[in-house]
């Protein structure tokens, strides 16, 4: 029994898979709340799956890149629900699995790219091979939209929300927890360590010197 | 029942700390402490502590099951910092509690910071009086709090107008040119100096309330410092140091003390990590000693944030039949005194 989740954007997704079918899903878009929402989103899933947490026997989580308070909140409770009933944590770039939605739901025929915003006027993006399996060409880079300068097919909250910087945009929005369950059960997906993709460093700048207090 | 086996995280700083307590009785102490990575920002930044935070929360939680020679299974309750405090960094830790509890099918307790400050001494010197006088002094805060019954009842006095306590020992010992944390090393350098060496001014020491003010004295210092120099002049750091540390603990102690004597309260208990201040330990004992007033300081580990005072405010909420914490509530970086448990 797998649990997937992601927290690397304003949804809130996370999904029971039993190896066969996805048994429990649930996505709530809250970019304030993931602390206070994934934990009951997670009782709700196994009350709804009729499992309790002992049967799960793997996790996968999103590892970003993504906003990182609301990114950590799904990372240290698939670590710590992982720890706590020894299974092992696997991560995803949390990019790919949107990119699991887009293959799923609008399948394209073209390289594609998505994005989700990071907030300061930038977004996180990867460029993608169409097909069944996720396949990265490009990325995860940082960057204005504008900057990036891509005219083929593109998708997810970060384009959605800078859609002058782009000339072919569509939705899927967001990672959706049961189809990236899927996709790791099908092996169409990479997994690598549950660690944080941050992308970027932490905003903070060494002192310069003292600032005087007397007047000169 | 046989005493509560209690697991406690705290991260409401830069301390990634896990306790674990049988009622009373301190079973492990483990903290990760990120502050060798703030120190070239001469104080502590939140998303960097919040990074450190999510690396060592899961290792330091296995330091402490294997110290205290016990597993998760065995457990009783769980206990989590909601606040006050940075508010990313404390989301580590509540988020992981509640993972951990979701898990192990165990309840938990989100906890108010400042309680648990005064909670842990009940490891080191047995049950609070009821009631009894808590003054609090960190880096983050600096707080007088009346705690009638650390699981219910506990009223803020008074608290800083605008520095905390610690925050003034970080910013004058940058002003002394002294690393960062600047409490130790302030201390340190104070031992060969003289108290009296200046009259530095002693904020709202005597305006009636139980405030505090510590933004003042700082200046002070910086402006005698920068004089100094200016007129090309040594700075004697000793001298400073220990003129600066004693309008601190003068303060601090008189307003305590005036607090115990306005409530005929007996007992005073300091914590926090100012509270490994020597000069505040000696100038406390001294005057409260005069007073007639009982002193009790847990030892510097147990007053520096960490997670066996939560643990062991846990531990009395669960023998106080407390009802466990709603799933869903929040990191609350501003959490009032007053919500001892969310």
């Amino acid at each position: 029994m797998l649990l997937a989740l992601d927290t690397s954007t304003p949804a809130i997704t996370a999904a029971l898979h039993d190896g066969t079918e996805v048994r429990a899903a649930s996505t709530t878009v809250d970019a304030m709340r993931h602390g206070e929402l994934l934990g009951p989103t997670l009782a709700k899933l196994f009350e709804q799956a009729g499992i309790k947490p002992p049967d799960l026997t793997r996790v996968v989580v999103g590892v970003g890149p993504g906003p990182f308070t609301g990114l950590r909140v799904g990372l240290v409770t698939a670590h710590a629900l992982a720890d706590a009933l020894g299974l092992p944590v696997d991560g995803v770039c949390s990019l790919d699995a949107l990119a699991v939605r887009v293959l799923a739901e609008r399948a394209p025929d073209e390289p594609f790219l998505v994005a989700t915003d990071a907030r300061r006027k930038e977004v996180y993006w990867a460029r993608y091979a169409p097909g069944q399996n996720v396949e990265r060409l490009d990325g995860p880079h940082v960057d204005k939209p504008a900057d990036i300068g891509w005219n083929g097919p593109a998708f997810g909250s970060g384009v959605l929300a800078y859609s002058e910087s782009f000339s072919r945009v569509d939705s899927p929005d967001y990672p959706d927890a049961g189809q990236l369950a899927e996709a790791v059960v099908r092996g169409r997906i990479a997994v690598v360590p549950a660690q944080p993709l941050y992308l970027r460093r932490p905003d903070a700048t060494p002192p310069t010197g003292r600032k005087p207090v007397l007047q000169r | 029942m046989t005493e509560p086996l209690v697991l406690g995280i705290e991260t409401s700083c830069d301390e990634t700390g896990v306790g674990i307590v049988r009622g009373s009785t301190l079973l492990a102490n483990e903290i990760a402490s990120s502050v060798d990575l703030h120190a070239r920002f001469g104080g502590v930044v939140p998303e960097v502590a919040s990074r450190a935070h999510l690396e060592a929360l899961v290792p330091t939680l296995h330091r402490a099951l294997e110290k205290a020679e016990v597993k998760l299974a065995d457990l009783d309750a769980i206990a989590v910092t909601a606040g006050p405090g940075l508010a990313g960094t404390l989301l580590v830790g509540v988020a992981a509690a509640k993972s951990y509890a979701l898990a192990l099918g165990k309840p938990l307790y989100g906890v108010n910071h400042m309680a648990a400050h005064a909670a842990v001494d009940i490891l080191e010197h047995g049950p609070l009086p009821q009631p009894c006088m808590a003054l609090l002094v960190s880096g983050g805060h600096s707080s007088l709090l009346l705690v009638e019954d650390v699981t219910s009842e506990v009223r803020s006095l008074g608290s800083t107008v605008d520095d905390a306590a610690g925050e003034a020992f970080d910013k004058v010992a940058r002003v002394l040119g002294l690393p960062f944390p600047g409490g130790p090393h302030i201390d340190r350098a104070a031992k060969d100096g003289d108290p009296n060496f200046v009259p530095f001014p002693r904020g709202k020491a005597d305006d009636g309330t139980f405030d505090f003010s510590f933004a003042g004295l700082k200046t002070a210092v910086a402006r005698w410092v920068e004089a100094r120099e200016r007129a090309g002049e040594p700075v004697p750091v000793a001298d400073v140091a220990a003129a600066f540390q004693e309008a601190v603990a003068d303060v601090l102690t008189k307003k305590a003390v005036a607090a115990c004597k306005a409530h005929g309260v007996d007992d005073l208990l300091i914590g926090g990590g100012v509270a490994a201040n020597s000069r505040l330990r000696a100038l406390a004992a001294e005057r409260c000693e005069a007073e007639g007033i009982r002193l009790r300081v847990p030892r510097p580990g147990l007053c520096t944030d960490n997670g066996a005072m939560v643990a062991a405010l846990g531990a009395c909420l669960v023998e106080a039949g407390r009802t466990p914490s709603e799933p869903e509530f929040p990191a609350d970086s501003s959490l009032p005194i007053t919500e001892v448990l969310v």
